[in-house]
């Protein structure tokens, strides 16, 4: 028997009463004396010390620029994923010898996790901008290609034999017919490769930076300040949060438009 | 003058490491401003023929030719009303209206022009924003028709249009399309099941057998409803009423009996 559908406010109180169990039995281990309080501080330790990196800079900045460093090669890592994966994608579902030049390379290469790019991104770029990008964009990049590919190639039959008899070229049935029926799918894809994104970029920032959160939580660890590790840690879930929530705002839109 | 020929037309499909013959031996001259409906059982092949007519199919032996041009793909001369309407839903009614026109490189003025006629035409004045899934399946269809006649092709193939529309809805598309094609003739090949639809539309009928299709014979209608004055009549409920109307519907009828009785040996 399927349960019947839970009313919105019991829902909340249930999410609402998960996080303050997980809050309680963090400041209960904290509190207990297990650990020093250095290496396991309270949540209001962390609260302390988030407050005060967001006015005293450490590691060279305040916490809100070593965000910005951070949202920035994020920004640029994913906006080059969108930008080449959204067309190639398209490319290969509408013509079968760009799939067929593609495929394999990629099939290859996305097996080898952004991280893996470190090595490689430390050798060409050193601490500059273009190794976070890179492998920000060696994390973002699949999830775009895939979904646009699928989504493309799920189009249905008929759109594309009308464009056809309508004389569109290749052009305009990529871009009109194409890319509107995969909007959805795309959209999907944005969500997953945002979040693999921004996980591998502060992986990245850990040993390819020189400012971000990464960094800052890498300094954190070097004078053994966990609160200040931790405080990274916050900022990366609610940023990663943040993002989602406003692609997923754009992928409920979207469908409302569609009727879907 | 014939636009449309089909000459000694097979089609062949390999399915499974077999080979299933789909029509066999088709010749059929369609002629400038001509509107010839084809009937038949479903599976005679006859979406077939129109596919290949439009280049979305290609024969295994013989020419499909438009213009006395072999067809070897689609394009807008050749426009298609199909089925399933086939509207990009996410295009307002003006847009799908307007994407041939723009394949064509028609200038924008021209543009409006034509698309405002046709609008007008179809009765879809008011609905030039809407997207299709706010649109009933008659208006769909309406839209689906506006778009295929503002490019004025060629040849206008229309697959089954008003299958997937309710009874009421079918009748006044049916007679739309009636006083569309009396006013502003063009040649059309149109595919349906229905055999009163094809009697009321067409200035003849290809009735086809079953697989392996095959013509089993070509009716003239248009000599007969010129000789009854068919048009005089506004509404279909009158013309199918008339004598001249009733004997061709069951010519054509025992024509299809007699395919659907040749299977049940």
């Amino acid at each position: 028997m399927i349960a019947p559908p839970l009313p919105a406010a019991p829902f909340w109180r249930l999410t609402a009463a998960g996080a303050i169990s997980f809050l309680a039995l963090w400041s209960a281990v904290a509190l207990s004396g297990i650990t020093a309080r250095a290496f396991m501080p309270a949540p209001w330790d962390v609260v302390a010390r988030f407050g005060e990196l967001l006015v005293r800079p450490f590691a060279g900045y305040v916490l809100h620029e070593h965000l910005l460093s951070s949202l920035q090669r994020f920004g640029m890592g994913f906006c080059l994923a969108v930008l080449v994966g959204i067309p190639l994608g398209l490319l290969m579902a509408w013509f079968k010898w760009v799939d067929r030049i593609v495929t394999p390379a990629f099939e290859a290469v996305r097996f080898v996790a952004p991280i893996a790019w470190v090595p490689f991104a430390a050798l060409w770029f050193g601490t500059g901008i273009g190794g976070p990008v890179l492998i920000i964009f060696m994390g973002a990049f699949p999830p775009v290609l895939i979904n646009t590919y699928r989504g493309a190639k799920q189009v249905d039959r008929k759109y594309i034999e009308a464009s056809q008899m309508l004389g569109a070229s290749a052009w305009r049935g990529m871009t009109e017919v194409l890319l509107p029926a995969a909007v959805p799918s795309i959209v999907a894809g944005l969500r997953i490769s945002a979040g693999l994104g921004w996980q591998s970029l502060v992986g990245a920032e850990l040993i390819v930076a020189s400012s971000g959160v990464g960094y800052l939580m890498v300094k954190g660890q070097a004078s053994v300040s966990t609160a200040t590790v931790m405080c990274g840690m916050v900022a990366i879930g609610v940023v990663g949060l943040l993002i989602d929530v406003a692609l997923r705002r754009v992928q409920a839109s979207i469908e409302r438009r569609r009727g879907i | 003058m014939a636009v449309i020929q089909f000459q000694h037309v097979d089609r062949v499909f390999h399915q499974n490491g077999k080979d299933f013959v789909a029509l066999k031996g088709i010749n059929l001259e369609v002629n400038d401003r001509e509107f010839v409906a084809v009937v038949g059982p479903s599976g005679c092949g006859k979406t077939t023929c129109m596919r290949m007519a439009a280049g979305l199919e290609h024969p295994t032996g013989g020419h499909v030719k438009v213009d006395n041009e072999i067809v070897t793909r689609p394009g807008p001369d050749r426009a298609v009303v199909f089925q399933a309407f086939a509207l990009f839903p996410w295009k307002t009614v003006w847009d799908n209206i307007e994407f041939g026109l723009r394949s064509l490189g028609v200038e924008a003025g021209e543009r409006r022009r034509r698309i405002e006629q046709i609008i007008e035409l179809m009765g879809l004045g008011g609905y030039e924003h809407t997207y299709p899934h706010q649109l009933s399946g008659g208006m769909q269809q309406r839209v689906a028709i506006a778009r295929a006649y503002v490019l004025d092709p060629k040849v206008l193939l229309m697959d089954e249009p008003f299958g997937a529309l309710d009874a009421q809805t079918r009748v006044v598309m049916q007679e739309e399309l009636v006083r569309l094609a009396r006013k502003n003739p063009r040649t059309v090949l149109f595919i349906t099941h229905a055999v009163e639809e094809a009697v009321y539309l067409a200035d003849r009928i290809v009735v086809m057998s079953r697989r392996p299709g095959t013509i089993r014979e070509i009716i003239d209608v248009k000599t007969v409803r010129e000789a009854e004055d068919w048009d005089q009549h506004k509404r279909i409920e009158d013309v199918m009423d008339l004598a001249s109307f009733v004997h061709l519907r069951t010519h054509v009828w025992k024509l299809l009996r007699e395919q659907q009785l040749g299977d049940q040996h």
